[in-house]
């Protein structure tokens, strides 16, 4: 149930200042023991135990202190990575995939040693089938490199989590991002999956080379590995739904006098059936860091961030539609743009929004929540939540949300060695969480569970669910080596 | 009387935009196994991404309604057209594909270009022609000049900013130095550099609109071109492998190994 107290306690008890401790494997001997059936797989320059590089792949964004691997390969093929997770099968050893390291829960750090199968190196765009739709990656293909190979199809893959993220990474973690509200999640856009499960075995979870847009057939197994963080197995390709460029973009701002009105807008908007892509809010706090930061003078108080994707004849009225209900909500100050140039000025600082929440406390890292509820609620947590930052003296702690899917942010900049700051955070932290449950929402909505939720897991599906969720795991993982103590 | 020239307005200018074919940027590129060149069968090819700055900045005079027409010219191969087509859909008006392929497009360089493009700006009168700084296979940097010389025109190369005033442009140039801010008269040839501007993606219902656009199938013949070239490539080499390095463990180890390595 901890998030930083686990992390603390770690600290004291750290590691890999040099290169010959190994402390955390299950068995030390067996790691040299295997090295060699590695480099005989992947060749000399695809087994790595530099400490560097060893470190690398035991972090990643979150506030979670590095846990380093054991050793890192970097397997070229799909046959590779099914002979390496053999090896390790047989010898015991953990297995930890790793795309980019962007994550933002620490599901990358090797808690129990082992090893990481750092997949940067399987980085092909193959089958594209423009007519279709559908494209299928390898997991070194990250989301704006995928964006960058489809720019002259006029298609796209609009899932954006803000970081230039593994795509298949993104599936292990069920990304989302600030176009969710018209375009889904990688829950709804991941038409089939190939996964190395712990034993080596190669599955295809909608049958190999599959893409229909739409199937009734058996269990939904794609699904399954979608969100599963790397406990299930390692996926080594994707195949993503696509969509069409919208011929025509406009981005638009508003000022609100209150969260309230903000999200009673956003409601009224989507009711409306304009044809939204990013509903984006940002608190006053936020905006006042934003202004500080780019020097801007947005007026201070809660603001909605909005882009529209359509056809060009029809944005003129979908954004009078807009600036009516934002209008009739007291909503003031509504600018709109559709040059690029122009959009890019309104929304940027939406887009610098974490370097402006930092620069508030130079110095300090920054720590984001990610609580998840029905829209309805969310004036409602946002206010709660405020009051409860002020009472614990968790100063200018700026709030972001993707107010279409009723998710938001709340960027809290601490200073790590700060114990008593550590700790109140912690507290706080699990508040909000425990609050969004009590709201029928969830602890996390875009950025998984890792290391650090696992007690608000079992608190959001209840036993039953956990109970299913462990025999699942058992079934695919009986020796418990895909990414030990992550999500379960 | 005015000459001729003069009285055109710039309201009814023509644009020709070159677009080249290009392996495209994110590809590893590997030299063939005879040293003869690079592998390009199965490779992803695109747009040049000077080109697509080049297409971007004509189409935007177009919308600011400064010009009348835009054409994009491609010189190669059946597969040029993909190219053209891209540049169709980012709002060229029509495409002028120039056959050459064959030992005739391996050789083709940027001086047989720079003829191909002086006679297509006679054939269709333009005013301005916009090609990118360079191509980013040859990296010579050498059709938009000679395209000039050949006609006489004068040129704005490396534009990071064009500004069309009357029958004069304003080039801001990017330069060693810094900037340099050049006006020249109509019809010129300006050349793209990087931060000219940031070049839209083709959307799918303008590549779908773009379908019903022209490109029309010309022969360097038909132009009174000679596609020949003068130049022979004799080999095609990777560059060197980087060696990893070596640690040493004092100051006279240090000075020992450059010895041996000749640097002192």
């Amino acid at each position: 149930m901890i998030l930083f107290r686990q992390a603390l306690r770690f600290t004291s008890r750290l590691p890999f200042i040099c290169g010959r401790c190994r402390t955390y494997s299950a068995q030390v001997g067996s790691v040299e023991r295997v090295i060699s059936a590695f480099r005989s797989v992947s060749g000399d320059e695809g087994v790595s135990v530099g400490s560097a590089v060893r470190e690398q792949h035991g972090r990643d964004e979150s506030v979670h202190i590095c846990r380093p691997p054991d050793v890192v390969v970097f397997p070229r093929s799909v046959e590779e990575v099914s002979a390496l997770a053999k090896i390790c099968h047989h010898h015991q050893l953990p297995m930890i995939p790793f795309g980019t390291g962007t994550g933002l829960e620490g599901g990358v750090g090797a808690l129990k040693g082992g090893v990481c199968f750092s997949l940067r190196k399987m980085e092909q765009v193959l089958d594209l089938h423009q007519e279709d739709f559908d494209v299928t990656v390898e997991p070194g293909v990250t989301r704006k490199g995928l964006n960058s190979y489809l720019r002259d199809t006029g298609l796209w893959f609009p899932v954006d989590p803000g970081a230039d993220a593994s795509l298949c990474g993104m599936a292990a973690t069920s990304a989302s991002g600030t176009n969710a509200v018209r375009y889904g999640t990688m829950r709804e856009n991941v038409l089939n999956l190939e996964v190395v499960l712990a034993d080596g075995t190669v599955l295809h979870t909608a049958g190999k080379g599959r893409r229909p847009r739409k199937t009734s057939a058996g269990y939904n197994l794609t699904n399954l590995f979608v969100g599963s963080e790397g406990t299930l197995g390692i996926i080594t390709k994707a195949t993503l739904r696509l969509y069409g460029i919208p011929e025509s973009m406009v981005s638009a701002v508003c000022s609100f006098p209150s969260v309230q009105s903000a999200v009673d807008s956003t409601v009224q908007i989507l009711q409306a059936g304009v044809s939204i892509a990013r509903i984006e809010f940002l608190d006053d706090v936020m905006i006042n860091a934003c202004n500080r930061f780019n020097n801007l003078s947005y007026a201070v108080t809660p603001t909605l961030f909005l882009e529209f994707h359509g056809s060009s004849k029809s944005m003129q009225e979908q954004v009078s539609i807009t600036e009516e209900i934002t209008r009739d909500n007291g909503g003031s100050d509504f600018a709109w743009a559709e040059d690029e140039e122009t959009r890019g000025r309104l929304w940027k600082a939406r887009h610098d929004a974490w370097y402006a929440a930092l620069a508030l406390r130079p110095g300090c890292k920054a720590y984001s929540t990610d609580v998840c509820v029905p829209i309805s609620r969310l004036p409602q947590i946002i206010v709660e939540t405020k009051e409860d930052l002020i009472r614990n003296n968790i100063t200018g702690s700026p709030i972001a949300g993707h107010v279409g899917d009723g998710n938001f942010h709340c960027l809290i900049v601490l200073d790590p060695n700060d114990p008593d700051e550590v700790q109140r955070v912690h507290s706080f932290t699990e508040r909000l969480a425990r609050r969004a449950l009590a709201m029928d929402g969830t602890c996390t909505g875009e950025h998984g569970i890792g290391l650090g939720k696992r007690a608000l897991l079992r608190e959001e599906v209840g036993p039953s669910a956990i109970e299913v969720m462990l025999g699942l795991k058992a079934s695919l993982d009986p020796k418990n080596l895909m990414n030990p103590g992550k999500v379960l | 009387m005015l000459p001729l020239r003069f009285r055109r307005v710039t309201m009814s200018a023509r644009v020709l935009v070159g677009v080249k074919r290009v392996i495209d940027y994110a590809v590893k590129i590997r030299v063939k196994p005879d040293r003869t060149g690079v592998v390009t069968d199965g490779v992803k090819h695109s747009m040049n991404p000077f080109c697509e700055i080049a297409v971007e900045e004509a189409v935007k005079l177009k919308e600011k309604k400064l010009v009348k027409e835009v054409v994009a010219v491609s010189c190669g191969p059946q597969q040029v057209q993909e190219t053209i087509r891209t540049a169709l859909a980012m709002g060229a008006d029509r495409g002028i594909h120039v056959e050459v392929s064959g030992k005739d497009y391996e050789t083709l360089g940027p001086l047989q270009v720079s003829k191909i493009f002086a006679a297509l700006a006679k054939k269709e009168q333009a005013d301005l022609i916009i090609l990118g700084k360079q191509a980013i296979d040859d990296d010579c940097n050498q059709t938009g000049q000679m395209t000039a010389a050949l006609l006489d025109w004068p040129q704005g190369t490396f534009a990071s900013e064009v500004t069309l005033e009357a029958d004069k442009l304003k080039v801001v140039r990017e330069i060693d130095g810094g900037l340099e801010t050049i006006k020249i008269k109509l019809p010129a040839v300006v050349t793209a550099d990087l931060r000219l501007n940031t070049p839209r993606y083709a959307t799918l219902p303008n590549i779908m609109k773009a379908k019903k656009k022209k490109i029309v199938n010309v022969k360097p013949a038909d132009l009174g071109v000679d596609v020949s070239s003068r130049l022979e490539v004799l080999k095609v080499d990777e560059p060197p492998q980087r060696q990893s390095g070596v640690k040493v463990e004092t100051v006279h180890d240090l000075v020992e190994k450059l010895k041996e390595a000749g640097r002192i």
